[in-house]
């Protein structure tokens, strides 16, 4: 019987801390209702929709959807995208690397590059829009200035549909402070003992790197690659500001027109809700589908010390 | 998910249909507020009128939202059913405004109120009058005149004859003339074309309109567009091709004392009078001649842009936004407020260039009293040719696809100097892309009742 009272002595200190604890997690739960629950199945109903915010939304099935097959911008704006994520992710993972690597072998001033490298971090998205029009352009341009200095023709980065893109993935390099320093973190986390029993066994640094530190940093080094990969759908500050937004009051490139920032245009200059809140939609799908397909990735890829649970 | 929260937050439309509202004048110390969105007093042009029409509304508080118009935070009010009580919009956001119901018809207000319609510009009325009715007053006009820098055309041989438009041939030999390289890369532009934004004029100066009359078919693949189209591109690439151009136009310091005419680095450009402004300001000794745009058989010809007034369904003063924008645009107020300029400039030693108020009666009193520049001059003829080209303009009919029927031309455009597309196919797009939204448009207003 001592088992039982015990048992249920423990299921009773459980009840006791269950309203408490959701008393302390409403907060966040309400919040999460209210800004992130809501909306979504909310947009879901106006996906159905032909709205344009002043006049009641009217029911229209799935037309919007259809709309979207119908779409020439659709499939543009989707290859923008995904060609910016394909190139963008892989490059701000290796720099990011690159540089928590370095940070970890420079001893004490660490400190000072972590904030160095962190601060432009810290720079509007829309500043950086702005600026990436000054250091790309192809005429006076730093960014060719210096290309200039080794005899290199650069391109017309901010007007040539070619070089459009690659542009933008160069200015977001720049920002990769956050990564770093989640990698740092889970770089300073690898056991000593398994680099001293590499050195022992005449491993060199490239060996001990491939073979050490990153199975041992594989899980961040997902879940970098999924929240980047997130983020890279969604780019639009930077893009839209010097392509779209103040950045050219007129011209603009249809190589910078990400899916968000059409679905922006749809959404607030066209005021065709119901269209924009269809390709919200499908955007989710997407990157469900794509983080769907890294999960599966990650079974081969990624180490977790503890095993599975 | 930020589109889905606001759209979440936005999701109230009333349904209601657009009804007229109240727009007598209210009686003397009647209280209440006035609202104002887009509009800012930053200027002697801007106080000068705010302090009168304030005064005219004795006993009414106004307050305003200042910045350009926000367009998601104006839209968002309106659902909500509180809305500022008037607004400040560019006249081609009208079309879209009002066929959204997001704005009131003014037939009652220019009624009830005896506001004189006949005073404005044709062409600004036009833009902001949507199937026969008006929408919004208008007020301002921005039109083009060619700036050229006198010492670069000299040089080359040229006459502003060569680059006013009258001969396209010639203007494009002129671009190539006076176009300078040097360690290969572009440092004078020749003349620059100023596309997109002004595919309308050269378009019409070939004699096509971009918009039927009556606001429902496009008309962008119309011969004459392409054909223009194909001119002003082909300025730029006797001059090493658009991006070159760009990139050199957007390293220019624009509004300061090192802009591209004080430092000789642009032949020639049409561009709106208000620039006129900012060159005497900054370089009154700069080179510099003046014309009208000039069509191919010489006409002169100005694409009309501007602001509005507009009151939003729902508007808790009706009444007294109706008196505000009477008194903001009538001839009286313009004038003290062309005086407070007038007597600014002279206590700076600056030119009163005049000013297009989209009021004509109040433009000539004010070109009468207090422009005083000799037409002889470098400014004078600046001057003169902005009015000339005030009294020749044209503009695009509001439509219920304002937005997306201006994106479709400007994305052709775009595709264009991008070197995507070639004119024909870019504006055969653009056709049926404009085409398309206007069809949808014009078949929910008509649906509406509109």
């Amino acid at each position: 019987m001592t088992g039982t009272g015990i048992a249920s002595a423990g299921r009773s200190r459980r009840n006791r801390e269950f309203w408490p604890a959701m008393a302390f997690i409403a907060p966040w739960l309400i919040g999460f209702a209210v800004f992130t629950a809501w909306p979504l199945l909310y947009s879901g109903y106006l996906a159905l929709t032909d709205y344009d915010v002043i006049t009641a939304p009217t029911f229209v099935g799935l037309r919007n959807f259809e709309r979207i097959l119908e779409d020439p911008k659709i499939a543009r704006s989707l290859g923008n995208t995904l060609y910016y994520t394909v190139i963008q992710v892989p490059l701000h993972v290796l720099v990011a690397l690159g540089l928590a690597l370095l940070l970890e072998r420079a001893g004490r001033a660490s400190g000072f590059f972590r904030t160095a490298f962190f601060l432009p971090k810290m720079t509007p998205p829309v500043a950086v829009g702005i600026l990436l029009l000054l250091l790309f352009n192809g005429q006076n341009g730093m960014v060719n200035g210096v290309l200039g200095w080794f005899g290199l023709d650069g391109p017309s980065w901010t007007t040539d549909p070619a070089w459009v893109k690659p542009g933008l993935v160069l200015m977001s390099l720049w920002t990769v402070g956050s990564t770093v320093v989640i990698l740092l973190a889970a770089l300073r986390n690898v056991p000593v003992e398994l680099y001293d029993a590499a050195r022992v066994d005449g491993a060199s640094f490239l060996r001990r790197t491939t073979r050490i530190t990153l199975p041992m940093i594989s899980g961040t080094l997902f879940f970098v690659v999924v929240v980047d990969t997130i983020g890279a759908f969604q780019t639009f500050t930077e893009a839209y500001t010097a392509y779209f937004g103040s950045g050219n009051t007129t011209y603009s490139n249809d190589s910078a027109l990400f899916y968000s920032i059409y679905l922006f245009q749809q959404a607030f200059q066209y005021l065709h809700m119901g269209y924009a809140s269809a390709m919200a939609w499908l955007l989710f799908v997407v990157i469900l589908a794509i983080t769907v397909i890294q999960l599966i990735g990650s079974r081969r890829l990624v180490y977790y010390e503890g095993g599975r649970s | 998910m930020t589109t889905a929260v606001v759209l979440s937050g936005c999701a109230t439309g009333s349904g209601d249909a657009t009804t007229s509202a109240a727009f007598s004048a209210p009686p003397s110390a009647a209280g209440g507020s006035l609202t104002v969105m887009g509009f800012g007093a930053d200027d002697e042009i801007g106080s000068t009128r705010l302090q009168l029409a304030t005064a005219a509304l004795n006993g009414t508080t106004v307050d305003l939202v200042k910045g350009d118009l926000d367009v998601q935070a104006f839209l968002s009010s309106v659902a909500a059913g509180d809305p500022p009580e008037i607004i400040y919009a560019n006249r081609d956001q009208i079309g879209t405004f009002a066929s959204r119901g997001a704005i009131l018809p003014l037939t009652d207000c220019i009624t009830q109120q005896a506001v004189d319609t006949g005073q404005y510009l044709p062409s600004a009325l036009a833009q902001v009058t949507l199937n026969g009715t008006v929408y919004a007053i208008p007020e301002f006009n921005s039109v083009q005149i060619v700036m050229a820098n006198r010492s670069l055309l000299d040089e080359a041989g040229l006459a502003m004859d060569d680059v006013n438009g009258s001969d396209w041939q010639a203007l494009t030999a002129a671009a190539s003339k006076l176009t300078k390289t040097s360690a290969g890369k572009l440092s004078v532009i020749g003349v620059d074309s100023k596309l997109p934004e002004f595919l309308p004029l050269w378009a019409k100066a070939n004699g096509a309109d971009l918009l039927s009359a009556d606001g429902r078919t496009a008309q962008l693949d119309d011969p004459k567009v392409v054909q223009a189209l194909n001119f002003a591109v082909g300025v730029y690439d006797t001059e090493g091709g658009f991006p070159a151009v760009k990139a050199f136009r957007d390293s220019a310091d624009f509004f300061g004392e090192g802009n591209q005419y004080a430092s000789g680095s642009l032949g020639a450009m049409p561009m709106e009078q208000w620039y006129v402004n900012v060159l005497n300001e900054v370089s009154p000794e700069a080179p510099m001649a003046f014309d009208t745009v000039r069509t191919p058989a010489g006409d002169t010809l100005a694409y009309a842009s501007g602001s509005s007034w507009a009151v939003p369904k729902g508007s808790s003063n009706p009444g007294a936004a109706c008196t505000f924008v009477k008194i903001m645009t009538r001839t009286d107020t313009w004038m003290q407020a062309a005086k407070a300029r007038a007597d600014d400039r002279a206590a700076n030693g600056l030119v009163f260039t005049g000013l297009l108020t989209g009021n004509t009666v109040a433009d000539e009193q004010i070109r009468d009293t207090y422009v005083t520049e000799p037409t002889s001059t470098v400014w004078g003829t600046a001057i003169s040719a902005m009015y000339e080209a005030n009294a020749h303009t044209f503009g695009l009919p509001a439509n219920p696809a304002d937005a997306e029927f201006k994106a479709a031309w400007q994305d052709a455009v775009n595709r264009v100097l991008n070197g995507q597309q070639e004119p024909a196919d870019a504006l055969a797009q653009a056709q049926r892309e404009a085409q398309a939204a206007l069809d949808t448009a014009w078949a929910t207003w008509d649906e509406q009742g509109g």
